[in-house]
């Protein structure tokens, strides 16, 4: 699965724009390479618009973190990432996003290989009614990434090591998924995000049914994680985005306010807006 | 400031903490301009009262540092909130050094009650009046986050080294002139010092206000300062050219 991203790498060599967050960014790279990258997007429910003009980079291996409010569309820009609001009928998306400098709403694009492409980790942990082996060797098996016996028992073992539950579950694979306790159910999730090799792992408030251990164990993960993939993840969890990211994306009433390395959204943040949610001021 | 929190019991920790710092403040401006009216007067007892008192002074830095913690534990502040803690122990400690330097002040005013009264006092107390301008101001522009204020307080400390290095010339004349003096005019010496080391806490401050306010430390680099760590020991006042 590595060889497969190293040429998936070498594809986004020249970048052409300069990155949205480079700079400022002291834990980050001088200008590290952009994975996927959002332009002027636009969305609409119906007539409602929750998306205005919003241009965000996913920076390869890096965490990128959006937060705001309720409603501020941060979900919804996240859905947009892997087509996911192609489902909502009323929902129209403007603008472009590309992943490798392709555009993920051409017409070229199968929408089953670029949900493979870009993996998505849910709220809730929603492991299939299958056995552990079953839930992670389900993605690579309809996916023709590996076939039956043992070159699928290394991709389901490697999943889940990567995914830090191996050690866990190793004597009881073919016990149910839904056995496990909350916190390993989401680490199942994640191994099955990622036995389909993914780029981009999109988590969409993945530790907020979680206890405080487990969360602390899914973060180390996501950090892990980053080593191998692009992250992008929607939390309600402030100090959970200070902790794991390395960009936050803040976002009011649909709009992007202010995209900035972690550290400088922490600590001296540019908007006015930005300060008072995050230092607990919004009224 | 900022709006208030959605928490409210967070506002007034951070209030609480605030006005600590302004009170702690106010007793070193006090305890400054009482320990130089205690060496100017040559009152033996309010240089005592001085002395005891430095004891408020640590008590409310301890105080200071306890909200503080307490704050970081709790509330996990970020952004504006997180350098106002920060800035905060910071500024307490630099409060804490001063008041040490007014309570020294008050000691050395006793220890040369016996000797001649030099003329120097007076010079020595119009320094230090600049220096208790310097606390006033910068603790104000601490209390409005005024960093305009706090960088004139910046500027100003200018004043006091100069002043000290005119001392440190004249007493050191004097030491030369009558070797009896020695004794009196190295205190005066040392309360001189004590007096330009204030100055430099109040500088530290409207460092740390800046801060608060525009979330990037000064970049400009401090007005020159106390040039008498250049000067010769065989006497010669003229700086040497390194």
């Amino acid at each position: 699965m590595t060889e497969d991203s190293d040429a998936m790498v070498s594809l986004t060599m020249e970048d052409d724009a300069a990155p949205a967050a480079a700079g400022s960014a002291a834990d980050t790279d001088a200008a590290p390479r952009m994975r996927m990258r959002a332009r002027d997007v636009n969305v609409f429910y119906a007539d409602k618009q929750a998306l205005f003009d919003v241009d965000i980079d996913l920076a390869l291996n890096k965490v990128t973190a959006l937060i705001g409010p309720s409603g501020c569309g941060k979900s919804t820009f996240l859905r947009c990432l892997n087509r996911m609001n192609d489902i909502i009928d009323i929902c129209r998306v403007t603008g472009s996003i590309t992943l490798d400098d392709r555009d993920i709403y051409g017409r070229d694009i199968d929408v089953v290989q670029l949900r493979a492409r870009v993996g998505m980790v849910f709220q809730k942990p929603n492991p299939f009614p299958k056995s552990i082996y079953e839930n992670v060797a389900y993605g690579p098996r309809i996916h023709g990434l590996a076939r039956k016996g043992r070159e699928l028992d290394e991709v389901v073992e490697q999943s889940l090591r990567r995914a830090g539950l191996f050690d866990e579950v190793s004597d009881r694979l073919q016990q149910p998924g839904t056995s496990l306790s909350g916190g390993q159910q989401q680490r199942l999730c994640i191994a099955r995000a990622i036995a389909i090799s993914p780029e981009v792992i999109l988590m969409d408030e993945p530790c907020s049914a979680l206890d405080p251990i487990a969360t602390a164990k899914v973060e180390e993960l996501i950090d892990e994680l980053r080593q191998h993939y692009t992250i992008a993840i929607v939390t309600h969890n402030m100090q959970q985005a200070a902790r794991v990211s390395q960009f936050t994306a803040f976002f009011h009433l649909g709009e992007l306010v202010e995209f900035e390395a972690t550290e400088q959204i922490f600590t001296n943040p540019h908007d006015q807006r930005t300060q008072d949610y995050i230092t607990g001021r919004f009224g | 400031m900022a709006a208030e929190h959605t928490v409210k019991a967070y506002d007034e920790e951070l209030d609480r903490m605030n006005n600590a710092i302004l009170e702690m403040g106010g007793i070193v401006e006090q305890q400054l301009a009482a320990s130089i009216a205690a060496l100017v007067r040559r009152d033996d007892e309010l240089a005592s009262r001085v002395i005891t008192e430095d004891r408020r002074v640590d008590a409310l830095e301890a105080e200071i540092d306890h909200l503080a913690v307490r704050i970081l534990a709790l509330r996990q502040p970020v952004a504006v909130d997180l350098r106002v803690i920060t800035a905060s122990l910071k500024v307490a400690s630099d409060l804490e050094r001063m008041g040490d330097y007014a309570a020294n002040v008050a000691k050395r005013s006793i220890a040369i009650q016996e000797i001649d009264p030099i003329r120097l006092t007076h010079a020595i107390s119009r320094m230090a009046g600049v220096a208790q301008g310097m606390i006033k101001d910068v603790l104000d522009s601490f209390r409005d986050r005024d960093v305009d204020r706090a960088m004139a307080v910046w500027r100003r400390d200018e004043d006091v080294d100069e002043s000290y290095n005119s001392l440190f010339r004249e007493l050191l004349t004097y030491m030369m002139e009558d070797p009896r003096r020695i004794t009196p005019c190295a205190h005066l010496l040392f309360i001189a010092k004590n007096i330009e080391r204030i100055g430099d806490h109040a500088t530290n401050i409207a460092e740390t206000v800046s801060y608060v306010v525009t979330g990037t430390p000064v970049e400009e680099e401090r007005p020159k300062g106390d040039v008498t760590s250049f000067h010769q020991a065989d006497g010669e006042t003229e700086a040497p050219a390194s």
